[in-house]
């Protein structure tokens, strides 16, 4: 049980530290949330610059452009970058993180060659249409039709939720190819070219009034069949590999900016006066020690992943935690806030600003990439080996 | 970085449970409750399976393992129930002469976390030796010297309890610093146990999710218990990991920092331990509120645990203290 760095992994973090002191507050400041254009370039320049430094595609194999990291390395990337303030993955979160991952494990020698060069030098930016407006957790349900006409797929449906959908170059798609089949049976995964004619984006207003996902209309679309990632009717396959690529992530990068909201959370109680009320203190010392605690089951789960060579289940188990204490934590924030919680802009020299944005987007956390009771159906009946509930 | 068990701390682990397996079964509990809790054979047997020695160097008869590895050991000790005085003994095995041997039997009391309150002592009739933490040392004190009523009916029925009204003075066998360290290990020891009460109310729980049946089919079946064993396995491993890493802090305290990583394993365990027993009585039913179903002991161990080296609360203040 060793939780220092070896000599290799001290290198690299330093190197990479280092790097980040000067490229972090080269890349200026990030637009404002609403300007996608200049969103896009923004994130994609970040992206080019990893690339020429030679930190894009952390996981990803050599021979594809990445720097086939260990499961170590990719921890320290994710903890340094956010320890740095650097950009966050934004609109590459599709293309680096899940899309190009499943090219590469599933793609033709055409696909990765189309593709994987272009995603990691920021050049290609990818969104996901999963989710349709009725399957959501029971995503199998899934109804978009894709029909072969020769050498396309003409295909009509209505997907939801998608991220960066009005930035995409690309989306990965799940379509039916086979309705008579089993729900699992009848699945195809595609790649989506977002600038196909019959495709009409409408952005759906988060809580927060963002435009982060969109609605996306499919009206016989015409994909081509090159463009199947997998056999026909195999794309449930395919999509539990995007999906083990997606629950994958470290957390390392979340727990990092966690520590520092309860920070910022101790320096305005100090601000307010209430830094002295033992009640605060504790609630406050209670969640330090629970993201403690969490960093060592991160750190756990990634030595145990690079003993196996596949990211565990515990990634609910971890997954879990955190959506619950960032909710907390962000809840706690806006009780000390007080009536300045009122405003979504800073009022009376407080920053609830910040603190707002925050409250409100830890609420997707417990829902987005499968909700807190999807994780623990897993838990009970993958780890626990509960009988497995009745299921249509 | 390897967080993971080496393979000799796997045959450690594995070790330890198939002895509580064979020697402290869940149906010897009763006999251990007629015998108010402590059975010298079985403290020698534990004492010939290093649990005392183990952190003692090899030169001095010892096991020469460190923290890490004792938050295996009594993780299983803790899971399986085994009662006693554990953690002092443990701690005493390098300051007072018997201990790591077993021959002489060390229960103890931390005055400066567990000053809230009347003065209970824990185990007080069977020991040879009481060691009390204080702010400026650790002190040997003999327990026949000091005035205590016993506690006619004492929470976990095997834990019995005296009620002091004081303590003598002792001799200062540790100073100040070495106190410290003491507490911080005592305060590791015990939250590896609750982290094997957590794990072992949770097993128990599951094990009777899938074997009893209402409206014709498990009730492991129905999401309500789905659920609440979920939740139970999450606080268990988080509690985990807050344990091993307090182990390999302890050990090298350039990986972290000790009062820090220590404050999240106790009171991470401590919070599953609690919860996951409650969890347990919940899952069995009526069964669950008897004395035969072994849950209200998970629960009542927990909470003698969860009192000692310092409560959830105090170590939450420990952590603000640290933030500023
Ligand atoms: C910020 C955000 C970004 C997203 N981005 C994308 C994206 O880019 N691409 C994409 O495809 N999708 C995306 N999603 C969609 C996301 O994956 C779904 O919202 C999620 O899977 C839940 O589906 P749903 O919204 O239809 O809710 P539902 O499945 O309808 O769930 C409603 C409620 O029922 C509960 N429930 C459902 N089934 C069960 C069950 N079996 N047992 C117990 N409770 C159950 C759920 O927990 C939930 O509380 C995003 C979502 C969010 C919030």
């Amino acid at each position: 049980m060793d939780l220092r760095d070896s000599q290799a992994e001290a290198r690299f973090r330093e190197e990479l530290r280092a790097w980040l002191a000067e490229a972090v507050p080269a890349h200026g400041p990030p637009p404002p949330a609403h300007d996608w254009p200049a969103r896009r370039a923004y994130d994609t320049g970040w992206q080019r610059k990893l690339f020429d430094a030679g930190y894009a595609g952390m996981s990803w194999p050599a021979e594809y452009g990445g720097r086939d990291a260990t499961p170590n390395e990719q921890l320290i990337y994710s903890e340094e970058t956010a320890r740095a303030g650097a950009p966050y993955v934004g609109v590459n979160f599709v293309g680096t993180l899940h899309g190009g991952p499943t090219l590469i494990a599933e793609g033709t020698p055409e696909q990765k060659q189309r593709h994987l060069a272009r995603i990691l030098r920021g050049e290609e930016v990818w969104c996901q249409g999963f989710s349709e407006p009725s399957a959501g957790s029971d995503l199998a349900s899934l109804k978009t039709a894709a029909v072969r006409e020769g050498d396309h797929y003409v295909v009509s449906g209505h997907k939801i939720w998608c991220s960066f959908a009005q930035v995409a170059d690309f989306g990965e798609l799940l379509v039916r190819t086979d309705p008579e089949a089993p729900k699992h049976k009848g699945i195809s995964w595609l790649i989506l070219p977002m600038d196909a004619p019959g495709i009409e984006i409408r952005p759906l207003p988060t809580l927060a009034g963002e435009g982060e996902f969109s609605e996306v209309f499919l009206d016989a679309v015409r994909v081509p069949v090159e463009n199947r990632v997998g056999e026909e009717n195999d794309g449930w396959r395919v999509t539990n590999v995007t999906l083990r690529f997606e629950r994958g992530t470290a957390f390392a990068g979340e727990l990092v900016l966690l520590q520092r909201n309860l920070a910022e959370l101790v320096d305005l109680a100090k601000q307010r006066g209430r830094w002295a009320d033992p009640a605060l203190r504790e609630d406050v010392g209670h969640m330090a020690a629970e993201i403690d605690a969490l960093w060592a089951m991160v750190k756990l789960s990634v030595c145990r992943a690079s003993r196996t060579g596949m990211p565990g289940l515990e990634a609910s188990a971890i997954k879990l935690h955190y959506s619950e204490l960032y909710q907390r934590m962000t809840e706690l924030g806006l009780r000390v806030l007080g009536r300045a919680a009122l405003s979504r802009e800073d009022v009376g020299g407080l920053p609830s600003g910040r603190f707002l944005a925050e409250g409100l987007k830890s609420l997707n956390s417990s829902i987005a990439a499968g909700t807190s009771q999807i994780q623990r159906n897993i838990v009970a009946e993958r780890i626990l080996g509960l009988p497995r509930e009745p299921r249509r | 970085m390897d967080f993971q068990l080496t393979e000799d701390q796997e045959a450690l682990q594995e070790g330890i449970r198939s002895f509580c397996e064979g020697r402290v079964p869940a149906d010897r509990l009763p006999d251990l409750e007629a015998k108010g809790g402590f059975d010298r054979g079985l403290w020698g047997e534990l004492a010939e399976m290093g649990v005392f020695s183990l952190r003692r160097p090899e030169a001095e008869g010892g096991v020469g393992l460190g923290c890490a590895d004792a938050v295996l050991v009594f993780a299983e000790l803790g899971r399986r129930l085994v009662p006693g005085p554990l953690v002092w003994s443990h701690l005493a095995a390098g300051l007072l002469e018997g201990a790591a041997g077993g021959a002489v039997v060390v229960g103890g009391i931390d005055c400066t976390a567990d000053s809230d309150g009347p003065l209970l002592l824990e185990h007080l009739a069977h020991l040879d030796a009481l060691l009390v933490l204080r702010t400026d040392g650790a002190f040997r004190v003999d327990p026949r010297a000091v005035a205590a009523e016993p506690v006619a009916v004492p929470l976990d029925p095997l834990t019995p309890l005296h009620h002091a009204a004081a303590l003598p003075g002792g001799e200062r066998v540790a100073d100040a610093a070495a106190a410290a360290r003491l507490r911080l290990e005592g305060a590791t020891l015990a939250a590896a146990q609750l982290l094997g009460l957590a794990e072992g109310s949770q097993q128990l729980a599951t094990a009777y999710a899938k074997q009893r049946e209402q409206f014709g089919r498990p009730i492991g079946e129905f999401q309500a218990m789905k659920h609440l064993l979920a939740d139970a396995f999450v606080r268990q491993e988080l509690a985990r990991a807050a344990v091993y890493a307090a182990g390999a802090i302890l050990d090298d305290p350039s990986a972290g920092e000790p009062v820090r990583a220590v404050a999240a394993a106790k009171l991470t365990a401590g919070e599953a331990a609690l919860r996951n027993s409650r969890t347990c009585i919940q899952v069995h039913g009526g069964m669950g509120y008897t004395w035969e179903v072994p849950a209200h002991l998970y629960l009542k161990r927990t909470w003698v645990l969860e009192n000692g080296f310092g409560t959830g609360g105090e170590h939450a203040h420990r952590v603000a203290d640290l933030l500023g």
